[in-house]
């Protein structure tokens, strides 16, 4: 074990972005040509990285494997944007932003990242609003603002119930611009299945075109992976169908170090579940909770429809449990409450797994019409899934994978301890600790890609100039492509009798029972002895059909549920070595007397980063400690 | 419930097609469409056939990725849905439900049902965009935005390029998606200095590929976002005064 | 799949002169076919209402056609501007409908040989904006017609150059013509019902305000076309002119 140096600068936190980028190397413009740099992924992250990065000359290579870069799942995202902006008058500051973001990921997170977060929130705002991204504005034509959970200030940015569509759109256009210009060369429907290294730095890709199934090499100065989060290895999960921790995980295989896996977030407002044939999980944003109230029935056998349980007969929980945050509870602690309700029999629907989000208080006060102005597509979209209508019946909400806090481990510089390999976006570790507030992750993953790797890319690149990147015939290239066409052999000629999602899905279940909201020290050795039994039944028993020459979705879906197992495992370990209860990591053992996570800051306050010996070996756990110099560690309350 | 399913399947970009009939037994109402077909490819995979191709992603209907021809509609029948967001409650025991890819020559067949709609980023790339580059840009409420306008904006904006304006246009032409992302930044304070020019842009990148407007109003209907023909009017006046004005002397505006 | 924006098959930029490329566009082409559509609209309510003369007896409506030629009075030489109107006419007759059909068959080529397996059950199309071309190929062949029956003479054994009045009751008198003319002018009232109301679109007049009545407007004024120009063979096959 060892302990890693996350570069962080020296200096006052207000002043380390600001010094760090006037002690890093620069590029100058005429050489910014010579560089190539590869982009993974087009999400916010990745196509406000391509677009920035294009803007400023280098030669960007950029790959998708959805049919367009506006298809990204970043675009899913709801609620809002956070900004330190303080338009709202309410007090907010960056520091602010910086204090909520510490405490929401309950003291796990590393402090210069999330005060570079919090700083350059600002100018994302700036930047987006610039773009034509239409924010929802005041009736004087200033942008308004609204709350979001775990913060007691309105800095929340939002177009409608489609923020992560409209900031997606603008990257987007943003990088279709500069693919236009000829700075940016895309490459649609094609998957990245490995990175090559020599020398022990990246070097390169290689990647799959989807369509004709050509396996091709792709060399680069650097390598950057913007290919969000894993939540998929839940199966059913708020995230969509082919969001995969493919990328992440073959660069883990390769030496990047893979950073606290088993901080995965689960949302507490998503449609619950309503049969065995179910694909994915419906996310209804937090924002909800702004105006509905979440109860259940007080008594464990109240079986009468919503609307017919008096007041006296209903429990508000969260309101009662936390009474100063109320309905905005953060997710982590809302997620749980509702679990304890459902385990406590209290749930409800024709499962009995769900808690209500009441509207009808809000509606009574506001009118329907400004309930509507505000979600009227969420509802409209809750009764398409539901046939409910949620202006009559209380929706109903449930706990679902959402986020995953973890990803590959970077430094402050977002470089992986890959020399030349970046990770940016969800699919990084850095800074939302156990626990991402509602809001964060849009503004994180266009800080990474407009203000942050543009900048700290070009101290690594300028050790590189006028050398050209290794050419693609070179033997670590031919290796990488032997190795994929195996790999996906392999897959093709198991021809066994299951097909790949009976083992995603089995795979899926043991993951939310011993490995989602609450996890046992039990639970987690019986993850780890299932995991590896059901990989190698994998290996030897999947019907993969088709051919790897033409379009094959199930031939792209079992390399990725390949890597869902190893990660699983590792996810399970962590969660195991993890003795503490912190954000979305909840274990068992380690609780207040009232139930709420309970830290442990001797002996845990690190992240675990874990280094790859190969397939079969354990992990090597590697530790880089957090201190906490600005904000007071403090057990995390929202009473 | 039981459905035969008719589908079209299409072994690649330039193979011939054919419609091939599948039986869904035992359906639940609560499926959307789409776990409708992960059900009978699950079979299908499992008798040891091939399964169907077809392109979907998030299923919250937000993506644009999904589409299909579902007995004629695109989308299906509900108003203002998209494919992953119709249930299965909306069709009968017994139905017999035709599926079929987006069609238009400007949209080639890759695989089955799924199509290549590529041609929607190369209008983008024309000019569906505001020219500014990261940093530098000014607070963000130094560009007050009427309210009214910010919401016509985002109306346009909620486009989500699933194409199946095209799809159900019987010119196949692809003016709902450009008004559309027109609309979206033309119609923005920040739109204007390049109001324009994108417009020529990318009205003519757009000709390239698709038919002309007749005006039928088939691609409001059938657009899951309900997004309206009122912008083609928009596009078509910003076009045409894009042609007369000398911007030189006049500015964009 | 590769795509990259600097694509080679990107057509080269467009140099013809400015006229003849803004004919190129599309868009373009549709804003020309409501632009001649409005002249053509004009000349079809100018027509019937000049027509109307004809229950005012012969005198009037023969002094009408007259009038026509003698257009601009003193100041220009007899039936000039009347040519000029006439040229006018055809010339955006013309270029209408070939706007038209180079359109159509543009959009038969991005519609492709493959068509749905199913019949498309229309939902907001109707039936006059799916069958314009038809109703418009009518619609020319009855203006041919029409121009021989009763501009030159050759298919009406009674015409008299001149009498009008004579003309249109020798013409309307046989039932074929009155049946063909009752047809055409449906079809008339069918393309222009859907093209009053389409070239408010093309032509981008697109207000809140005043968008419903867009569509009156075309119901409106179709119905005032159709109900006076069918008057006349009617009128005449009842006797009620003769």
């Amino acid at each position: 074990m060892t302990t890693l140096d996350a570069k962080v600068p020296a200096g006052p936190i207000d002043n380390k972005w600001t010094g760090h980028r006037f002690d890093s190397k620069l590029v100058n413009p005429a050489n910014k040509r010579k560089y190539e740099i590869i982009i993974i992924g087009t999400g916010l992250a990745g196509a406000s990285a391509a677009a920035s990065l294009g803007e400023l000359g280098y030669n960007v290579t950029v790959f998708t494997y959805h049919d367009s870069p506006r298809r990204a799942h970043s675009i899913a995202a709801q609620g809002g944007i956070n900004a330190a902006k303080n338009y709202a008058n309410d007090g907010d500051s960056v520091f602010r932003l910086f204090y909520d973001t510490v405490k929401g990921g309950d003291y796990r997170s590393r402090e210069a990242n999330v005060y570079r977060l919090a700083e350059v929130s600002n100018e994302i705002i700036d930047q987006c609003a610039a773009q034509g991204v239409p924010f929802a504005r005041e009736y004087g034509g200033l942008l308004d603002n609204r709350s979001f959970g775990g913060a007691q200030v309105s800095r929340t940015f939002y177009a409608r119930g489609q923020t992560g569509q409209q900031l997606l759109l603008g990257a987007y256009q943003a990088l279709a611009r500069q693919v236009a210009l000829g700075s940016v060369k895309l490459y649609n429907r094609t998957e990245m299945l490995e990175v090559v290294t020599h020398d022990g730095r990246a070097v390169g890709v290689v990647v799959r075109d989807l369509v004709t199934g050509e396996i091709s090499s792709h060399s680069a100065h650097a390598v950057v992976l913007a290919t969000g989060g894993y939540s998929n290895v839940f199966y059913l999960s708020t995230m969509a169908m082919s969001s995969n921790v493919t990328a992440a995980w073959r660069a883990h295989r390769k030496g990047a170090f893979f950073a606290n896996p088993c901080f995965t977030q689960i949302h507490p407002t998503c449609i619950p579940v309503h049969g065995d044939f179910q694909s994915k999980l419906t996310l209804m944003s937090e924002s909800l909770r702004n105006d509905g109230r979440i109860w259940v029935p007080k008594s464990a056998d109240d079986g009468r429809p919503a609307n017919d349980i008096p007041e006296e007969d209903r429990d508000y929980y969260l309101e009662r449990i936390y009474p100063s945050f109320g309905n905005l509870a953060p997710r982590d602690i809302a997620s749980r409450a509702a679990m304890r309700m459902i385990e406590e029999d209290r749930g409800v629907g024709p499962l009995k797994n769900g808690v209500y989000l009441d509207f009808s208080d809000a509606i009574n006060r506001l009118g329907k019409d400004v309930i509507e102005a505000r979600y009227g597509n969420l509802f409209e979209m809750y009764e398409r899934i539901t046939d409910e209508n949620p202006y009559e019946v209380p929706m109903r909400i449930y706990p679902a994978p959402h986020y995953t806090m973890g990803g590959l481990w970077v430094d402050y510089n977002l470089m992986t301890n890959v020399p030349g390999l970046y990770a940016i976006g969800e699919a990084n570790f850095s800074d939302h600790g156990a626990n991402r507030l509602g809001a964060s992750a849009l503004m994180q993953g266009l800080a990474d890609g407009y203000f942050v790797v543009p900048y700290t890319i070009a101290d690594y690149l300028a050790d590189w100039l006028n050398i050209d990147p290794l050419a693609t015939d070179h033997e670590a290239f031919q290796e990488a492509e032997e190795e994929v066409s195996g790999r996906l052999e392999k897959l093709l000629s198991i021809n066994g009798s299951r097909t790949v999602d009976s083992f995603h899905k089995e795979l899926g279940h043991i993951m939310i029972d011993k490995c989602g909201l609450a996890r046992s020290k039990e639970g987690l050795e019986e993850a780890l002895d299932r995991i590896p039994r059901l990989r190698n039944e994998f290996w030897s028993n999947v019907r993969v059909p088709g051919t790897d020459d033409t379009y094959n979705t199930e031939l792209a879906k079992a390399a990725r549920v390949a890597d869902y197992f190893e990660l699983a495992e590792l996810m399970c370990r962590d969660a195991l070595e993890r003795e503490e209860s912190c954000g979305g990591h909840f274990r068992v053992e380690h609780q207040t007397d009232e139930g709420e996570a309970k830290r442990d800051d001797e002996d845990q306050a690190h992240v675990s980063a874990w280094e790859w010996n190969g397939y079969g070996e354990a992990h090597t756990h590697h530790k880089e400690p957090l201190t906490f110099d600005y904000v007071a560690l403090a057990q995390r309350s929202y009473k | 419930m039981d459905l035969t399913l008719k589908v079209w399947r299409q072994n690649g970009p330039d193979k011939p097609g054919e419609f091939k009939e599948y039986e869904a037994k035992g359906i639940s109402e609560e499926a959307s469409f789409l776990e409708m077909l992960d059900i009978v490819n699950e079979r299908i995979v499992e008798s040891g056939g091939v399964p169907i191709e077809f392109d979907h992603d998030c299923r919250e209907g937000i993506c644009g990725t999904c589409g299909v021809m579902i007995n004629g509609h695109p989308h299906g029948n509900q108003k203002g849905t998209a494919t992953c967001q119709l249930h299965m409650r909306k069709f009968n025991d017994g139905d017999r439900i035709v599926i079929e890819p987006w069609r238009a020559t400007g949209m080639p067949v890759v695989q089955d049902l799924i199509v290549d709609r590529s041609a929607l980023d190369r209008i983008i790339e024309a000019g569906g965009y505001i020219s500014v580059d990261t940093g530098g840009t000014p607070d963000a409420n130094l560009i007050p935005v009427p309210k009214e306008a910010a919401d016509a904006s985002m109306d346009a904006a909620a486009c989500i390029g699933c194409a199946a304006c095209i799809a159900a246009c019987p010119n196949s032409a692809g003016q709902l998606f450009t008004a559309a992302k027109l609309a979206h930044l033309n119609l923005l304070p920040q739109g204007q200095p390049e109001r324009y020019d994108r417009t020529i842009a990318m009205v003519e990148k757009m000709e390239e590929f698709f038919g002309s407007c007749t005006n039928h109003g088939e691609c409001e209907e059938a657009c899951p976002k309900s997004i309206s023909i009122n912008n083609i009017a928009f596009m078509n006046r910003d076009y045409l005064v894009a042609k007369f004005k000398d911007r030189r002397k006049a500015g964009q505006t | 799949m590769t795509t990259t924006g600097r694509r080679e098959d990107t057509k080269p930029a467009r140099k013809l002169p400015w006229i003849l490329e803004l004919y190129r566009s599309d868009v373009a082409k549709k804003w020309i076919m409501a632009i001649s559509g409005v002249i053509l609209l004009g000349y079809i309510a100018a027509h019937m209402m000049g027509n109307m003369k004809i229950y005012f007896g012969p005198e009037e409506i023969n002094h009408y056609g007259e009038a026509l030629r003698e257009l601009g009075g003193d100041l220009v030489p007899k039936t000039h501007l009347l040519w000029i109107m006439r040229i006018g006419l055809t010339a955006a007759f013309a270029i209408h409908i070939h706007a038209a059909y180079s359109l159509t068959r543009k959009n038969l080529q991005a519609r492709g040989r493959v068509r749905y397996d199913v019949p498309r059950e229309y939902l907001a199309a109707n039936y006059a904006s799916r069958t314009m071309r038809w109703s418009g190929v009518i619609v020319l062949f009855f203006v041919l017609f029409h121009l021989a029956d009763l501009t030159w003479g050759t298919t009406n054994p009674d015409f008299i150059r001149g009498d009008v009045y004579n003309n249109m009751i020798a013409s309307f008198e046989r039932v074929p013509v009155a049946i063909l003319y009752i047809v055409a002018n449906l079809a008339l009232g069918l393309h222009i019902l859907h093209g009053v109301w389409s070239l408010f679109q093309s032509i981008g007049a697109n207000n809140r305000v005043y968008n419903k009545w867009r569509r009156y407007l075309a119901w409106g004024f179709t119905a005032v076309i159709v109900v006076g120009n069918l008057s006349f063979p009617i009128a005449i096959q009842l006797g009620i002119i003769s």
